[in-house]
């Protein structure tokens, strides 16, 4: 085979089975036609149907609420569980502290969202919390596994970091929280911010684990579109998955952009 | 200034200005540092000089307080430094990486640590201006570490360490990342700031041209103990093992046993070399003791024909001739098989070599070229 063909080829070939689905769900969002599959002509009216309905609209914000926090929880546990695995040399039990801060990263969903659903019942019964099922529940449950996701993106960043500049400023008179605010959180925070960004798209994808755990009035937008699909396809979901590929991919754009920026003014050495 | 005042450690009385007392660090059951003592005095400039896993790092590691020790004591200016946190201990550290905050300015690392003592923002201005001066910096006040080369970096490193005005300075391989026409160049520049500043440095080097020509002492280590402090000339004329001949330089070692030992002279009798090898003063030793006679390369002689002197001759063929430019290397194979190294200065530009290959000569050195080790 012609190498100067082969890899243009193998790369419009990949490309278009990942994205092809998705450029036709975008343009078909596009029609005007109650049917999905048929192309009639150009309008945007299923975007306006779309903020028309209460239903979405208030799922949409449940959803953006629930990735907003538990991403933000994520961020904290993830980095102080990143810190001990990273930072603490070999205790005891590094090694199984390690898998289980990872294994959430492995473990199906299905298993992830029964076992937290049979925990919050059992905790109901005993602890009278949480009480019921709804927002609360699907928060710890996100949080719980995009914390694995933030912790290996920070543990990682924190491995390849120079230790000896955390050691330069103790020695320069910093208290180690002091060193940790002034040096280490400056240097892994293109990781926290990715790991952030990470732990938000989780959550607002994250169909299976909150169908377990949610509760009446909890809607996430994910369980709302598949709800509308097992009625049949309707033009107005194709607008919505729409609206969500851009803010995932602003998203990802924004957590691109930050790192590089930061790769620019501290990263390659311009000699 | 009197000889007391320039050698501190030939006064009895004394202070020294940091001391270690019978200091050991294990990791696991390997000894890294093992019940080391020194005294350094105010003011020196203090070489720690040995190979990678001799445990000079790691003695620095816990002058700086990042290391704990299993055993002993450290003493800096007459406070005992146990269980005092690095950030507490009046001492600071150049890293071998340097380990400049990549995220700051030149001006904000070199004023890091003074703004961990909450100085006025005055002062801090006027003594980080007077560093970037002392360094040469002033005009990369605001780029970023990564905008430097690696002179320059190893300067901020130096000017950020020096910023707090420490009593006592470490330095980790200072010169290490550099190569070697800055290395010389910034040797002098550093003893330069060292005297200017008056601060005590310890310094951590495996380079021994370095440890030679910046320290007022050196301390060679090996498997975390210290073998031989002493100047550095002291270090290359009076080694006092073969360890530390060897390590420091390049050294012709004859094995011998002792045959006469006069109060003014003696004898070694070597079997490898057929012959019996006379030094010209007295050695503490006792007859028929092995013994080692240590000759450096440039302390013998070559020449064509046999010397008047009736010993101290050994007879060679000229194996290998390395032209080195200020100097020419020889090795001379003797009749019983060992090979001798010896240096000549290159006097004369149109010197034809006195020696040639595969030519007998004849090697020949003074009475007290040799040095007469026990170990």
């Amino acid at each position: 085979m012609n190498g100067r063909y082969f890899v243009p080829i193998a790369a419009s070939l990949g490309f278009a089975f990942l994205y092809l689905p998705i450029v036709s769900l975008v343009i078909y969002s596009f029609n005007e036609s109650r049917l999905v599959t048929v192309w009639s002509r150009f309008s945007t009216k299923w975007y306006a149907e779309l903020f028309r309905d209460p239903q979405i609209l208030q799922a949409a914000w449940i959803s953006l609420k629930i990735a907003f926090i538990s991403a933000s929880l994520a961020l904290v546990l993830g980095t102080l569980a990143a810190l001990v695995l990273a930072r603490f040399g070999r205790f005891a039990g590094r090694t199984l502290f390690n898998g289980m801060t990872t294994a959430p990263l492995v473990m199906p969903e299905v298993i992830t969202g029964l076992s937290l659903l049979l925990l919050f019942v059992s905790m109901e019964l005993t602890l009278g919390w949480p009480a019921g099922r709804g927002l609360t529940t699907i928060i710890i449950a996100h949080t719980t596994f995009c914390l694995a996701y933030v912790a290996v993106v920070v543990q990682s960043r924190l491995v390849g970091m120079d230790r000896s500049t955390e050691e330069a400023a103790l020695d320069l008179g910093a208290t180690p929280v002091r060193v940790f605010f002034d040096i280490t959180l400056p240097n892994i925070a293109p990781a926290l911010v990715s790991g952030w960004l990470l732990a938000f798209t989780l959550s607002l994808d994250d169909l299976v684990i909150a169908s377990f755990v949610s509760g009446p009035g909890a809607s996430t937008l994910p369980m709302v579109i598949f709800s509308k699909v097992r009625l049949g396809v309707s033009p107005d979901v194709n607008a919505l998955a729409t609206l969500m590929i851009a803010v995932v991919a602003a998203g990802v754009l924004a957590s691109l952009w930050i790192m590089n920026r930061r790769a620019g003014a501290s990263g390659s050495s311009v000699q | 200034m009197t000889e007391s005042d320039d050698q501190p450690w030939r006064d009895p009385n004394a202070q020294p200005f940091l001391r270690i007392k019978g200091l050991s660090k294990h990791f696991g059951s390997v000894a890294a540092v093992d019940k080391v003592s020194l005294d350094i005095y105010r003011g020196e400039l203090f070489c720690l000089l040995g190979g990678s896993g001799s445990g000079k790092s790691t003695l620095l590691r816990m002058l700086a307080g990042f290391e704990s020790a299993n055993a002993g004591s450290i003493e800096i200016d007459g406070q005992d430094m146990a269980g005092v946190p690095p950030y507490r201990r009046p001492v600071n550290m150049m890293f071998q990486s340097y380990a400049l905050f990549p995220h700051m300015t030149v001006a904000d690392n070199i004023a890091y640590g003074l703004r961990r003592d909450r100085l006025p923002r005055a002062d801090i201005a006027k003594r980080v201006d007077h560093l970037l001066a002392m360094v040469q910096l002033a005009d990369f006040a605001k780029r970023k570490p990564s905008q430097l080369s690696g002179g320059q970096r190893q300067r901020v490193a130096l000017a950020r360490a020096l910023a707090k005005g420490p009593k006592l300075l470490l330095l980790d391989e200072p010169l290490g990342a550099l190569d070697k026409k800055l290395r010389e160049e910034t040797q002098f520049e550093l003893m330069n700031i060292q005297e200017e500043t008056g601060v005590t440095f310890v310094v951590v080097t495996h380079d021994q041209e370095e440890a030679m020509t910046l320290a007022t002492r050196i301390g060679v280590m090996r498997d975390g103990e210290i073998v031989q402090v002493a100047t550095p000339r002291e270090v290359y004329e009076y080694p006092n093992s073969r360890f530390v001949a060897d390590f420091i330089g390049s050294v012709n070692l004859f094995e011998g046993v002792v045959s006469e030992d006069g109060e003014s002279h003696m004898r070694l009798d070597c079997a490898g070399l057929g012959t019996s090898l006379y030094v010209g003063h007295g050695v503490s030793c006792t007859l028929g003791q092995r013994m080692w006679l240590a000759l450096r390369p440039e302390k013998l002689r070559v020449s064509t024909e046999k010397p008047a002197q009736s010993h101290n001759v050994l007879q060679g063929v000229v194996e290998e001739i390395a032209y080195m430019g200020g100097s020419s290397m020889l090795r001379v194979r003797l009749p019983s098989g060992a090979q001798v190294q010896v240096t000549q200065a290159n006097l004369d530009r149109d010197d034809a070599h006195p020696v040639s290959w595969d030519e007998t000569v004849f090697l020949s050195w003074s009475d007290t070229a040799g040095v007469v080790l026990p170990s």
